[in-house]
């Protein structure tokens, strides 16, 4: 299981990593989504999988703590999934944005933030 | 309750200044009132902790290791306030109408946003606590960013979220491999179960993820590429607040975690940290001096300045703690006010390129004086607060026999000395390039005189009068790398 589990989790931190590297605005996005998603898996493996008895104690008495699941991590996986839904609905408007404002989905045109310079020693001036 | 406060009375404001997104005036008065309960809470807690102690909050009523913890210590109640003085200085200075363009109705709920963040992180003493802060801070930064809507604004909110997204990330991955390794989030928990000599090397390995994360988001050498990129799009108060605060955060972290949390790391791992902090310095200063537009020469700076605070986390000893608080206190009031004087100058004179502005010394003879007193502090010119700041750091450098730190910290000074003469002669002392009438036109109104004047004062204060704060740094810092092996 914990191999399967680390199987996974490397197949998609590949693949996060060769969209987050590639030119198109919108491939970054989703590679970056996709890092997250590797990410979560690391936090919800860091709880073991040992067991699969749910965390529920009919009495105080009742603590058999070795085994019972790890509740812990599913709520901090609960809480990283949500901010990272909110910042990936961001992220898709602003590219949305982006692409409308510029045409283009070209990373590389990007330099309004940052003009070329087209003096070898002066930089380019800002426009206000 | 009290330490609770910086947390609940942001985040209340927020609230409360969106819905009056309508009515801009009282929507300003209502942030500004805000940020001055803000400011009272942090000098209560400030004063309570300076009395009696740390005070601790553990959340949910849970035990401690268990509950979320929330620390108010020297440490952190001396940066809540910084960060309440500087936001009440931006928010007067953002008073003035020059900088309330289109959007700004949105920019009130964001700053206060990004202030609860802020203080959420000084005052946590959970890691887990901590990303969720750091999240926050990253998506009320974003929302100050685009928040005007120009291409300039989309593409460098893309560029922020890029790159600020995977350290955030980073960072989150290295929080689940310490808890999957020593089974603990509390700071005190985890300081505890990295002493465990089994779990010392794996401990190690994710400590360095952590400390990459850290260093992304404060800018350090390799990774410091976003700042430049976006940081100059924003309006001046905003970039004040900002550009003072959330990099030296990630500095504050680190200090925190490498100081108090995970104590007993290998001699490398330090080593690797100071000449990180040597190249930042360097590169930094070089980027500013090459650029000669106001707010890229400053943020370039930030990073430059990023360089000397981590020197103080790679000097580990409470010699190298006490010179790192003192210095980032200085450095973000020198360096917020250095930006709010950047946007006086463009008011005045009309651009933010030094090409195209100058005249500004005969004409503005206070505003001249103000950017002296400034300018003066970054460089560390003695008796100015940069100069004590320097100092420790320097001497500490030096009795650790680590004289290649401590030399390229000193001629790093003399590489800011060039660029803060650069903004003098080219804005202040040459002849504007469109005539003497080109200045009458438009005068930075009181309220950012006011702002840049008390933060001017505040600094004059620390370099004339270093003592208290010299000494309250070193108390502040001194159960930094405490090792309890000999």
């Amino acid at each position: 299981m914990t191999f399967l589990v680390l199987l996974a989790i490397s197949v998609v931190v590949a693949a996060a990593v060769y969209l987050s590297l590639s030119r198109d605005l919108f491939r970054v996005i989703i590679g970056l989504t996709l890092l997250g998603a590797a990410v979560n898996l690391i936090v919800f493996s860091a709880g073991r999988f040992a067991t699969l008895t749910p965390p529920l104690l009919q009495s105080a008495e009742d603590v058999q703590a070795a085994a019972l699941a790890n509740p812990l991590v599913r709520a901090l996986v609960l809480t990283a999934i949500v901010i990272s839904f909110a910042l990936l609905c961001f992220a898709l408007v602003l590219g949305a944005r982006l692409r409308t404002a510029r045409g283009s989905d070209d990373t590389r045109q990007m330099r309004a933030s940052e003009p070329a310079a087209w003096d070898p020693v002066k930089p380019p001036e800002m426009e206000d | 309750m009290l330490v609770l406060s910086p947390l609940l009375v942001p985040l209340l404001t927020a609230m409360v200044t969106v819905l009056f997104l309508q009515h801009p005036r009282l929507q300003q008065w209502l942030s500004l009132a805000g940020a001055g309960v803000f400011l009272l809470c942090a000098a209560g807690l400030l004063a309570e902790v300076y009395a009696n102690g740390s005070m601790v909050v553990a959340l949910g009523n849970w035990p401690l290791p268990y509950a979320i913890e929330l620390l108010a210590d020297r440490l952190s109640a001396v940066m809540v306030m910084v960060t309440a003085i500087l936001a009440v200085c931006v928010l007067v200075y953002h008073a003035s109408s020059a900088f309330s363009a289109a959007g700004a109705a949105m920019l009130h709920p964001l700053v206060h946003g990004l202030l609860a963040a802020i203080s959420g992180t000084l005052l946590t003493a959970d890691l887990f606590n901590l990303y969720v802060w750091f999240e926050l801070a990253l998506i009320t930064v974003l929302g100050l960013l685009v928040v005007h809507d120009g291409l300039r604004h989309l593409e460098a909110g893309l560029k922020y979220f890029a790159l600020n997204m995977f350290g955030t990330l980073l960072f989150l991955a290295a929080v689940a491999l310490l808890y999957g390794t020593t089974g603990q989030l509390n700071f005190g928990g985890l300081a505890a179960a990295a002493q465990n000599e089994a779990l010392a090397s794996a401990v190690s390995v994710y400590v360095v993820l952590l400390i990459s994360a850290f260093l992304l988001k404060a800018a350090a050498f390799p990774l410091y590429f976003w700042l430049p990129a976006t940081y100059h799009t924003l309006p001046a108060p905003i970039l004040a607040l900002i550009g003072g605060l959330v990099t030296k955060v990630g500095v504050y972290v680190l200090l925190r975690l490498m100081g108090e949390v995970f104590v007993d790391q290998p001699q490398l791992l330090y080593e690797i940290l100071g000449w990180i902090a040597v190249a930042t310095m360097v590169s930094g200063v070089l980027g500013a001096a090459y650029h000669w537009d106001l707010r890229r020469i400053l943020a370039f700076h930030i990073v430059s300045q990023i360089g000397y605070l981590l020197l103080a986390v790679a000097l580990s000893s409470p010699g190298g703690g006490s010179a790192g608080l003192f210095f980032m206190i200085h450095n973000i009031l020198a360096k917020a006010t250095l930006f709010l004087i950047a946007g006086m100058m463009w008011q005045a004179a009309g651009h933010y390129d030094l090409r195209r502005i100058g005249g500004l010394y005969p004409s503005r003879p206070l505003l001249a004086i103000l950017f002296l007193v400034a300018g003066f502090s970054l460089v560390g010119v003695p008796p100015s607060s940069g100069f004590w700041g320097k100092f420790l750091l320097v001497q500490e450098s030096f009795v650790q026999g680590r004289y290649a730190w401590g030399g390229f910290a000193l001629a790093v000074g003399v590489l800011t000395l060039y660029s803060m003469v650069k903004i003098w002669l080219e804005g202040f002392w040459k002849p504007h390039p469109r005539g003497e009438g080109a200045i009458a036109a438009s005068a930075p109104s009181r309220a950012t005189y006011i702002a840049v004047s008390i933060l001017v004062v505040l600094l004059i204060i620390i370099g004339v009068y270093p003592e208290p704060l010299i000494d309250y740094s070193i108390t502040a810092t001194s159960m930094l790398w405490q090792r309890s092996m000999p």
